[in-house]
């Protein structure tokens, strides 16, 4: 059954197949995907402001000693980085894929949507007016913001009772957030303790977290990528349109609240953990779309193997081009990502959005 | 005696003929009238709140009430002032991409204008490390048209640039200098930070007489220069086809409007910081006030200049900069004309 909705919904979408047509040739990209991360995690760990021998990181790993300075350094302040790394990449990119599918809008990203702004404005709040600081106390802000903005802007694109369509959408996500920045804004310039806490904050990056704190919020990045996984067939059919997927026994109203709860649970936490980080939901999944073609099941199980690597890909360019680690990796995301979002709106009509 | 389907005003005079329709005229009439009101409540307000009257008599010059002179005509005019200078060239910028873009959020917000500008500001005050408003200003222009210039390059294809590859090119290109801005934000001191972040907001704030009198000399300069380019882009809104059939250059024109869109924007930036959403706004009220068909650009320069009063008095009164308010209204108001738009389409549909 499912391979005959998918068969549809490639001619349906007259969407490319991609590189990869054969299920053998997927699977064995998908593992050197997977080995490239492992790589990319190694050089994570290996790569700094100081280098640091092989067999130095292997005692550091093995036989921790907190008298020798590269073994805090290590074990404090790499590992942390990489691992919030880890855990985020696959929440930015999954998201991303979610929100593209669900819309079935190419040019989606929670970004553009409206999401992190509701993220960082609850987050002002709590950090300017209510004096939280810790981000383990206002990663629930970051939900809560981030939910509320997901149903808000939905909400008014899908006005006058037709689909959501994706312009309207995107307009919906740049009205909202555009009066949310400006209340934001203004908590922001009242306080000079919240401008400085926030205007590092602001840009995304993953380092300077504490392991702990980002291992206690990983079961809710686990959970948001267990669902959005589980919706991967439903969203297949979903694209033939939503009276022929109920027809084909997708409940509509459920997948919606499923994927909002995703969207909302991945993309909240990774902003309270990361800050703001755009274009690595919007550029991920299309860079696999474009090697295994429409399939959301493959999309959403490489986009969450290909994004962390290419958030630690971009974080230790950041690193290498300065070495106190201010360039963060938000920034690099969007430069590497712009050209992405140009190509994209270049390359298709408007009616193909 | 033709019928145009709305009651009119005609003047034909020879060489010097018009056609307004009357209820624009009330509706300008109505807004200069409620402007000027606001304005003279306005200057009465502050620390040291004065009657109506003592701000009329001062406004006027009648009696020798040198105090209320003095914090009238001195202190408190000028903002107010640059508040209705300012809302006029937005206005009239908004007016202009709205027309060329043939959408309502056909703005110099939308296309990355503001962000730029941002950078440019930033750059020079903290990279160069210079506070003085003129580098300031310059730094702004620059960013700013750059930034416009790329993004519409960006937008063309085949000589043709449609609005809604203009829009995202705006959201992407707007979306990195804004993560670059934050990111120049951290290697500064929080109050020079600080500094940079409240000229980000756009705020009327310490701006004076000298000030004021090159920036009106200027917008009266891309008045007169209006003038000329506002009847072409009448015909431009007949469809290019029917524009050239009518003898309009249309790629002349449209460069032109462009041009002098950006340029008024620019004015504004310079002055006061990019304040946000009043061009995206007040063409859509003026439009919605007059009723008229197509471009109205007398109505939404006065509307342009009465919301940006209102946003200025309101952030006195609350102690932000005037962006802020502007931005938080015209978010909402743009969420509102979204719904609205979203409501009439379905209608249509049915």
């Amino acid at each position: 059954m499912s391979t005959l909705v998918t068969s549809q919904a490639q001619e349906d979408r007259s969407a490319p197949a991609g590189l990869a047509r054969g299920n053998g040739l997927r699977s064995l990209g998908l593992l050197a995907a997977t080995g490239v991360l492992l790589a990319v995690t190694v050089l994570s760990i290996g790569v700094g402001a100081r280098a640091i021998s092989a067999s130095t990181i292997w005692h550091a790993l093995t036989a921790y000693d907190n008298r020798i300075d590269e073994h805090v350094m290590i074990l404090e302040l790499r590992v942390p980085r990489t691992v919030t790394g880890l855990i985020v990449g696959p929440a930015l990119g999954l998201c991303g894929a979610l929100i593209q599918a669900f819309t079935r809008n190419p040019l989606a990203d929670p970004g553009i949507l409206g999401v992190n702004a509701g993220a960082t404005f609850a987050v002002t709040v709590a950090v300017g007016l209510l004096g939280v600081t810790a981000p383990l106390n206002y990663v629930w802000f970051a939900l809560a913001g981030a939910g509320a903005v997901t149903v808000l802007v939905y909400l008014l694109g899908s006005i006058g009772g037709t689909q959501a369509t994706p312009g309207k959408l995107t307009l919906a996500g740049v009205a909202i957030s555009a009066a949310l920045g400006g209340v934001t804004t203004a908590l922001i310039l009242s306080n000079r303790d919240t401008f400085d806490d926030l205007r590092f904050w602001g840009v995304g990056s993953i380092g300077g977290r504490r392991l702990d704190v980002t291992l206690a919020l990983a079961p809710l990045i686990l959970i948001g990528v267990l669902i959005g996984l589980a919706c991967a067939r439903a969203l297949n059919s979903l694209a033939l349109g939503n009276e022929l997927a109920a027809s084909l026994g997708v409940r509509v109203g459920r997948i919606r609240v499923a994927v909002v709860i995703a969207v909302t649970l991945l993309a909240g936490t990774a902003t309270a953990l990361a800050g703001p980080i755009g274009f690595v939901g919007l550029m991920v999944p299309h860079i696999v779309r474009w090697f295994i073609g429409p399939d959301q099941r493959w999309i959403f199980a490489y986009t969450v193997v290909v994004s962390p690597a290419l958030l630690l890909v971009s974080d230790i360019i950041g690193r290498i081009i300065l070495s106190s680690g201010e360039l963060r990796v938000g920034l690099v995301t969007a430069i590497v990502g712009a050209p992405v979002l140009i190509l994209l709106a270049r390359r298709r009509t408007v009616s193909g959005l | 005696m033709i019928d145009h389907g709305y009651r009119t005003v005609q003047v034909r005079r020879g060489r010097l003929s018009g056609l307004w329709s009357t209820r624009s005229l009330v509706v300008c009439t109505g807004l200069v009238a409620v402007t000027f009101l606001l304005m003279v409540v306005s200057l009465g307000m502050g620390t040291y709140p004065l009657a109506f009257d003592r701000v009329l008599g001062a406004l006027l010059g009648v009696g020798d009430d040198s105090q209320a002179r003095l914090l009238v005509v001195g202190w408190r005019l000028p903002r107010a002032l640059f508040a209705i200078v300012c809302g006029i060239a937005l206005g009239l910028s908004g007016a202009i991409f709205q027309s060329l873009t043939r959408n309502p959020l056909g703005s110099p917000d939308i296309i990355g204008f503001s962000s730029g500008s941002y950078t440019g500001a930033i750059v020079v005050m903290l990279v160069i490390g210079s506070t003085r408003y003129l580098e300031i200003a310059a730094g702004s222009l620059i960013g700013g048209c750059l930034t416009a210039a790329v993004v519409y390059l960006l937008a063309v294809r085949g000589r043709t640039v449609q609005p809604f590859r203009l829009i995202i090119m705006g959201i992407g290109v707007g979306a990195v200098l804004s993560s670059l801005n934050s990111t120049l934000m951290l290697f500064v001191n929080v109050d020079t930070a600080m500094l940079a972040a409240v000229w980000a907001a756009g705020s009327l704030n310490g701006l004076g007489y000298e000030q004021l009198r090159p920036t009106v000399l200027i917008l009266v300069l891309f008045l007169a220069l209006l003038a000329f380019v506002a009847p072409r882009m009448r015909q431009l809104e007949l469809g290019d086809d029917a524009a050239q059939a009518l003898g309009t250059r249309t790629g002349r024109a449209r460069s032109g409007a462009v041009v002098l869109g950006v340029a008024l924007t620019a004015l504004v930036t310079a002055a006061a910081g990019p304040i946000s959403f009043v061009a995206l706004a007040a063409p859509q009220i003026a439009r919605r006030l007059v009723r008229g068909p197509g471009l109205a650009l007398v109505p939404s320069a006065l509307v342009g200049a009465l919301v940006l009063l209102a946003s200025d008095v309101l952030a006195q009164r609350l102690g932000f900069p005037v962006g802020v308010v502007t931005a938080t209204l015209g978010g909402a108001y743009l969420a509102w004309l979204l719904a609205d738009e979203f409501r009439a389409q379905a209608s249509r549909r049915k």
